[in-house]
């Protein structure tokens, strides 16, 4: 179950987990307790960006430029599915 | 070529104050002398890095009794790897946890027996519940995260509530409540250890209930009593998958518990590198994939989700490490599992738990 994550909620990487790019797999990777996520290339522009300042809102904005089609709904669901993961934590 | 491994479980060493008797470790401990040095500790963590491992448990036996801790903790951080220190907290003191901290230590993982002094005193087989909660306070002023980490049995499931309380009290950010899998110590001790059926009915909905409840702020992960299911855990999520543990002589295992399985030749990190054991040698190839599965695995759907359940199981209860896991409803030996179940829920006698200790 992924609870919804609004758009003007501001997202920050939660204490205790760290970011980190794999040179074995070549790849940006978030390591927690007990797990290792391999991001995409997307995702790790995301995660990159939860700061604790900018919103989810701000985050999509930030990427439009980045990339195309950009949606802030697609933004706000792979924030939910991090929330889930507990790698991100939202305010507001 | 296999995928890379995730995770390195280092043993340190199999020495522990505490004395419980469902210890993962194996029933013949390695002794003080033939533990791998510092520089083999290194080298093992350079070689499991440059493997793709990105994790590095260190856990033992108690691993705060090595002094060269805080070295391998900075050694495992140079290298980029999460740290996690994995204690029973004893010996851990505010300086003590300071100086790992600064070392590079991640995250804190604290086992407790139970949710009271006494009760957790006695599982231990030392006074070692004030320390623990001592332990606690000191990861949380040092602003690490904490998980506490308690294995259930017949003798604390009742307590689970007391249990989940505690660890909110200690500030957990997550709680891991294992029920008892038994290998060594714990297969050992089955007959005082194994749940009933009733303990169970009454803990699951006490767990789902706080599961709930505290959803946010301490996540709690539950391992089912294998035993009372229909189908098996997805042990180690494959064999020779995602993690590899070296024991505290070096020995690399596939999963902590394989040295049960004695047909299977064990390397060591003395000999060979982690790259060639992991990728290349007999016993983490032995049950990778779906290739060695016999039937009602072989064609089952489930393969894909519980890889057969856990080899060294099988290996324990039917003498064959790739057959079916027993506690597997589709298993042509679950009645197996069912007679202990039987035999060793209601024992005749109640026998005394066997605390664990050195030979």
């Amino acid at each position: 179950m992924t609870t919804a994550v609004a758009l003007d909620a501001v997202p920050r990487i939660r204490r205790g987990v760290k970011c980190a790019y794999d040179q074995i797999r070549s790849a940006h990777v978030v390591l927690f307790p007990e797990g290792v996520l391999v991001l995409n290339e997307t995702a790790a522009s995301v995660v990159a960006l939860c700061d604790g300042v900018r919103s989810v809102g701000d985050i999509a904005v930030a990427l439009a430029g980045e990339y195309d089609g950009v949606e802030p709904g697609d933004i706000a669901s792979l924030i939910a599915r991090m929330v889930e993961r507990r790698v991100v934590d939202v305010d507001g | 070529m296999a995928e890379a491994p995730f995770g390195l479980l280092a043993e340190l060493t199999h020495r522990c104050p505490l004395q419980c008797g469902y210890c993962s470790n194996p029933l013949e401990l390695v002794r003080r002398d033939a533990e791998l040095p510092t520089e083999d500790w290194r080298r093992v963590f350079d070689q499991a890095r440059s493997l793709g491992a990105l994790q590095i448990h260190l856990s033992g036996g108690e691993p705060l009794l090595r002094p060269d801790l805080p070295e391998l903790v900075a050694h495992a951080n140079s290298l980029g790897c999460y740290v996690n220190l994995v204690t029973s907290g004893v010996g851990l003191s505010r300086d003590r946890l300071r100086s790992l901290a600064a070392a590079g230590v991640d995250h804190v993982q604290l086992s407790l027996q139970d949710a009271t002094r006494a009760g957790n005193d006695r599982i231990a087989g030392i006074k070692a519940f004030d320390r623990k909660v001592e332990a606690a306070a000191h990861v949380l002023a040092e602003g690490l995260p904490l998980t506490v980490n308690t294995v259930l049995h017949r003798q604390n499931l009742d307590n689970v509530a007391g249990i989940i309380a505690m660890a909110e009290q200690m500030g957990a950010e997550r709680l891991e409540l294992a029920n008892t899998q038994y290998y060594g110590w714990a297969l050992r001790n089955r007959a005082v250890l194994l749940p009933t059926r009733a303990q169970l009915a009454v803990a699951d909905p006490i767990v789902a209930a706080a599961q709930e409840r505290l959803r946010g702020r301490m996540e709690i992960v539950y391992v089912i009593a294998d035993y009372h299911e229909a189908h098996p855990k997805p042990c180690m999520y494959g064999w020779g998958a995602r993690q590899l543990t070296v024991a505290p002589n070096g020995d690399v295992l596939p999963c902590p518990a394989a040295t049960v399985i004695s047909s299977l030749e064990i390397e060591n990190v003395r000999d060979s590198s982690l790259h060639d054991i992991w990728h290349h040698s007999p016993s983490f190839n032995a049950f990778r994939g779906f290739e060695w599965m016999q039937d009602p695995c072989r064609s089952c759907p489930r393969k894909e989700i519980d890889f057969g359940g856990c080899r060294c199981q099988a290996f324990q209860l039917t003498g064959d490490a790739a057959a079916t896991d027993p506690v597997c409803s589709l298993s042509p030996e679950r009645s197996t599992v069912d007679l202990i179940l039987e035999t060793e829920m209601a024992p005749s006698e109640v026998l005394a738990m066997a605390m664990r200790k050195m030979r």
